[in-house]
C-alpha cells in the first residue's frame, strides 16, 4: 500500500533526513520525500496499519527535525 | 511570505536596528555585554535551541551546530579579550538568518511558480441528484457515472461527453494555450478546465486511474529518482561536515600547542580559536546542499510548464547526455491518424452540379489547392454519406469537407460491414467503401494501386468500415509521402475510399497518415543540440519508411519491423554505442511500444495523455505530441546541468579558497560570512534560472 502525505519542512537537507528516518520506521517498506512538492510518499509493509505507522513516523521525524509537520 | 518568514523578517530588522543603535550608545562593561547578549539571543535563539536538540538526539554535525559553535565561540573570545567587540558574533548569526530567510523565500517562490501544475487536482465532482447538483469527492464517483462540469470548473475524471459542447483549456496539462473544442462523443481528460459550455460527461475511469491522478503521482514521486549529482552532494556533505569540524578543532589546538612546546612562545590561543571559528562559518555546506536539488526542482518545474514531465532528476541528468535518438514513426513523426490527402474525381455525371464537373473527364484535386469543383462535390457527397459515421475514416472525410452537414439531405444510411456505407443523398444512391464494395454494387472502376505492406493492406481492408478504435494500430497505415507528384491515381500511399453515385464510379478519396509539420525541424534541432545519430523504427514497408526518413533527414531507418523486433533493434543500437556516457533516447507515442520505452536509456512517451501504460513505462512524458518538444527537453536538461555544475564548481572554489585564507589568518569573520551566506544566495539565484525555459 502506498500513500502520499503533505508535509511541512524548511530545508532540503532536513527533508532528506526525514526520508532516511522514515525508511527506518517499522512498518514502512519505502519512503520518498519530495521536498519541492512538500509531499511524502510512504509505501507500507504488508499488513501494517498506516495510521499507527504514521504516528511513529512523525515521532521519529520530529526527533531529527523538530519543526516538521506531516498531515495524516 | 508566510507567517514564519514574516516573523523572521521582523526578528532580523529588530536585531539590525538594535545593533545599529548600540553602535552609538556608549555603554561599557557588564551592561554592554548584557545588551549585546540580548540582541544575540533575540536573533539566534532558535539556532541555539536546534543545535542543542541536535546534540541530545545524537545528530552533532549539522549547520545549526556549526553556527552555534562559531557564534558562541566568537562571543566568548570577545569576552575573554575584553575587546567589547561583540558585533562579529551577532553579525554572523544575523547574516546566517538573512540567508536562511532568503533561501526559504526563494524556494517558496519557485514552488509556487510551478504550482500551476500541482493545481490541477480537482476538489469535487458534480453529480445530478433529483434535479439538483451535488458536489462529491471525485474518489467516490464510479466508472460510468454521469458528472456535470460547469464552465470554469476542472474536469475531475476522464470520460466521454454525452451532452453539450465546449472549449477546454488544456494549458495546465500540455502548455498549449489554444483551447481545444469538444462536443458530444469526444473524450475529455481530467485536469482540463471547462471554459465555455456546460457539459455532461460519462466517466470512463476511476479518479485514481484518471489522467490527473497519474500526472500528480508522477510529479509527486519524481523525488524518488535522485540524480548522481544530488547523491554526490549528499554523500559529500556527510563526509565534509565532520571533516571540517575536526579540521577546525585541529586548527584551534595544534598550532598553539606547537608554539608552546616547540617554539616556547605564547600559545596565542585566542588567535587560533578565532581562525578555527572562521573556518567553521565558511565551511557550512548549505550552498551546495540547497542549490543542487533546487536546480533540479526548478528544471523539472520549468519543463513541466512546457508540457514536458520528467520523472526524476536522474532522467533530467541522463537527458543532457543524449547522443542517440530513436523514433517510432507512426504517431511520433507522423500524425498517426487518417487525413484526406487526395481527392480524385472522375466523371461525375448525374450529380446535382454534375454539368460543370462533367467537362472534366478526370480531374485531380489536392487539399492544398482545394479549388477543384468536381473534387469538392465528390468530397461533399462522401461526407454526407458518412455523416452518421463515427469511424476514423468517415470522420476524416467529414473533417476534410469542413462545411456544415445538412443531415436532412441524407436518408437510408446503411453500413455494410467490411465494405463501406451506402446512403441516399439528395435522392441519389451514394456508396463509399473499399474495392469489395464496388464489386458488390457491380461498379466498374480501376483499382488504385496503393503502396502498402501486406499486413497493412489486410488491416485496412478488413477493418475499413468496422468500428475500430480511434487510434490506428502501430504503423497501421502507410504514408502519403509522394504527394508531391500530381496526376495519376495509382501508386499512391494510403487507404483508398471508392465512391460511386447511382451505380457509376465517381472517383476515390485517398486517406493517409501525414508527417507532422514540425517533424523535420525537430530532427534538425536535435542535430543542433549535438545528437549524434537519429534512427527511425517502423513496421511500415521499406520504401515508404525510406522516403519519410529522407524527407526528415533521419540517419538510419529500420523498416518492416514487428513489435517484438523493435526491442531487438533497440538493443542492437544500445550495444553499438561508442561510449556508455552517451544516452539513447527512444521516443514513441506509447501505443504498443511500452517494452521499447522501458528498454531505452530514456523512454519518451508522446501525447500520452490518457495512456496509463505509456505514462508508467516512460521516463519522460510529453503531454502533447509535438516532436519539437524532444529537442526542447534535451536543451532544458543541458541548461539545468550547466547550472548544477556551475554551482558545484563556484561554491567549492570559493569555499576552499576562503578556508585556506581563514586557516592562514587572512580571511576574518566577514569574509566567512560572505563565503557562507553570499555564496548560498548567489547559488540559489543561479538555481532559479533553471525555471526559465520558455526560450530554451
Amino acid at each position: 500500500m502506498k500513500k502520499t502525505y503533505k508535509i511541512e519542512v524548511d530545508c532540503a537537507n532536513c527533508a532528506n533526513l526525514m526520508e532516511e528516518t522514515t525508511k527506518k520506521v517499522e512498518g514502512v517498506a519505502n519512503a520518498v520525500v519530495n521536498f519541492m512538492a512538500l509531499k511524502m510518499t510512504v509505501e507500507f509493509a504488508e499488513g501494517a496499519d498506516d495510521k499507527a505507522v504514521m504516528k511513529n513516523v512523525l515521532k521519529a521525524c520530529r526527533k531529527v527535525e523538530p519543526d516538521c509537520e506531516i498531515e495524516f | 511570505m508566510n507567517r514564519k518568514q514574516k516573523k523572521m523578517l521582523i526578528r532580523i530588522i529588530t536585531a539590525a536596528a538594535a545593533l545599529a543603535a548600540l553602535f552609538f550608545i556608549p555603554v561599557t562593561g557588564i551592561l554592554r555585554l548584557a545588551l549585546y547578549l540580548a540582541v544575540y539571543i533575540e536573533i539566534g535563539y532558535d539556532i541555539l535551541l536546534k543545535a542543542g536538540r541536535g546534540i541530545i538526539n545524537g545528530r552533532v554535525f549539522d549547520e545549526n551546530f556549526l553556527m552555534a559553535i562559531a557564534t558562541v565561540g566568537t562571543f566568548a573570545l570577545a569576552i575573554y579579550d575584553r575587546s567589547g567587540d561583540y558585533n562579529e558574533a551577532i553579525a554572523v548569526m544575523l547574516f546566517y538568518q538573512v540567508g536562511e530567510l532568503f533561501q526559504s523565500y526563494a524556494i517558496g517562490k519557485s514552488r509556487r511558480s510551478i504550482s500551476a501544475l500541482m493545481d490541477i487536482r480537482p476538489d469535487y465532482a458534480n453529480i445530478e441528484k433529483d434535479g439538483n447538483l451535488e458536489q462529491v469527492d471525485p474518489d467516490e464517483v464510479e466508472v460510468g457515472s454521469i458528472i456535470i462540469v460547469r464552465p470554469g470548473e476542472k474536469v475531475p475524471i476522464d470520460g466521454v461527453i454525452i451532452e453539450g459542447k465546449t472549449s477546454l483549456d488544456t494549458a495546465a496539462l500540455t502548455g498549449e494555450s489554444i483551447p481545444r473544442t469538444a462536443s458530444e462523443g469526444d473524450e475529455v481528460i481530467s485536469g482540463c478546465i471547462n471554459m465555455t459550455g456546460l457539459i455532461k460527461v460519462r466517466t470512463t475511469r476511476e479518479f485514481g486511474e484518471s489522467t490527473v491522478s497519474k500526472i500528480l503521482e508522477l510529479v509527486e514521486e519524481s523525488g524518488a529518482h535522485k540524480s548522481k549529482s544530488e547523491n554526490f552532494i549528499s554523500r559529500f556533505a556527510r563526509v565534509y561536515t565532520p571533516a571540517v569540524c575536526l579540521t577546525a578543532l585541529a586548527l584551534a589546538v595544534i598550532p598553539p600547542l606547537i608554539r608552546i612546546i616547540f617554539l616556547s612562545t605564547a600559545g596565542e590561543w585566542n588567535i587560533w580559536i578565532y581562525r578555527a571559528l572562521t573556518f567553521l562559518v565558511i565551511s557550512c555546506p548549505c550552498a551546495l546542499v540547497i542549490s543542487i536539488p533546487l536546480t533540479f526542482f526548478a528544471g523539472i518545474g520549468g519543463a513541466s510548464r512546457e508540457g514536458i514531465l520528467v520523472k526524476g532528476s536522474d532522467y533530467l541528468e541522463a537527458l543532457s547526455k543524449t547522443g542517440y535518438v530513436v523514433f517510432d514513426k507512426t504517431g511520433t513523426l507522423t500524425k498517426g491518424v487518417f487525413e484526406v490527402t487526395e481527392v480524385n474525381a472522375v466523371s461525375v455525371k448525374g450529380l446535382l452540379y454534375g454539368s460543370k464537373a462533367a467537362s472534366h473527364n478526370e480531374c485531380h484535386f489536392s487539399k492544398e489547392t482545394g479549388d477543384d469543383a468536381a473534387g469538392k462535390i465528390l468530397l461533399e457527397y462522401a461526407a454526407l454519406a458518412e455523416s452518421a459515421s463515427s469511424h476514423p475514416i468517415g470522420r476524416s472525410i467529414i473533417n476534410a469537407y469542413g462545411g456544415e452537414i445538412d443531415r436532412s439531405r441524407v436518408t437510408d444510411i446503411e453500413e455494410i460491414s467490411g465494405h463501406g456505407i451506402v446512403a441516399r443523398v439528395d435522392g441519389l444512391q451514394v456508396a463509399a467503401g473499399n474495392i469489395r464494395m464496388m464489386k458488390l454494387l457491380n461498379v466498374e472502376c480501376e483499382p488504385s494501386e496503393v503502396l502498402m505492406s501486406d499486413k497493412v493492406r489486410h488491416d485496412c481492408r478488413s477493418r475499413l468500415f468496422e468500428s475500430i478504435d480511434c487510434r490506428l494500430p502501430d504503423d497501421g497505415i502507410t504514408d502519403c509521402s509522394s504527394s508531391g507528384e500530381a496526376g495519376p491515381i495509382n501508386r499512391k500511399e494510403g487507404t483508398v475510399v471508392y465512391i460511386s453515385v447511382n451505380g457509376s464510379y465517381a472517383g476515390n478519396i485517398i486517406i493517409s497518415d501525414v508527417v507532422k509539420p514540425s517533424a523535420a525541424e525537430a530532427i534538425r534541432s536535435l542535430k543542433n543540440a549535438g545528437v549524434k545519430k537519429t534512427v527511425m523504427l517502423t513496421g511500415d514497408v521499406k520504401n515508404v519508411a525510406d522516403s519519410v526518413a529522407a524527407g526528415l533527414g533521419i540517419d538510419e531507418v529500420r523498416a518492416e519491423l514487428l513489435p517484438g523486433d523493435k526491442v531487438k533493434e533497440l538493443e542492437r543500437l544500445i550495444s553499438e554505442k561508442e561510449t556508455d556516457r552517451q544516452k539513447l533516447v527512444f521516443a514513441g507515442d506509447g501505443i504498443n511500444d511500452a517494452p521499447v520505452l522501458i528498454r531505452a536509456d530514456i523512454g519518451i512517451a508522446m501525447g500520452a495523455l490518457g495512456s496509463d501504460a505509456a505514462i508508467e513505462a516512460a521516463d519522460v512524458v510529453l503531454m502533447d505530441d509535438d516532436p519539437l518538444k524532444i529537442a526542447k527537453a534535451v536543451r532544458i536538461s543541458r541548461k539545468c546541468m550547466g547550472i548544477v555544475y556551475q554551482n558545484i564548481v563556484f561554491a567549492l572554489v570559493i569555499k576552499f579558497a576562503c578556508l585556506l585564507l581563514g586557516a592562514l589568518g587572512i580571511a576574518n569573520m566577514w569574509y566567512a560570512i560572505f563565503a557562507d551566506v553570499g555564496v548560498m544566495v548567489i547559488a540559489v539565484l543561479n538555481a532559479i534560472r533553471a525555471l526559465r525555459v520558455k526560450n530554451t
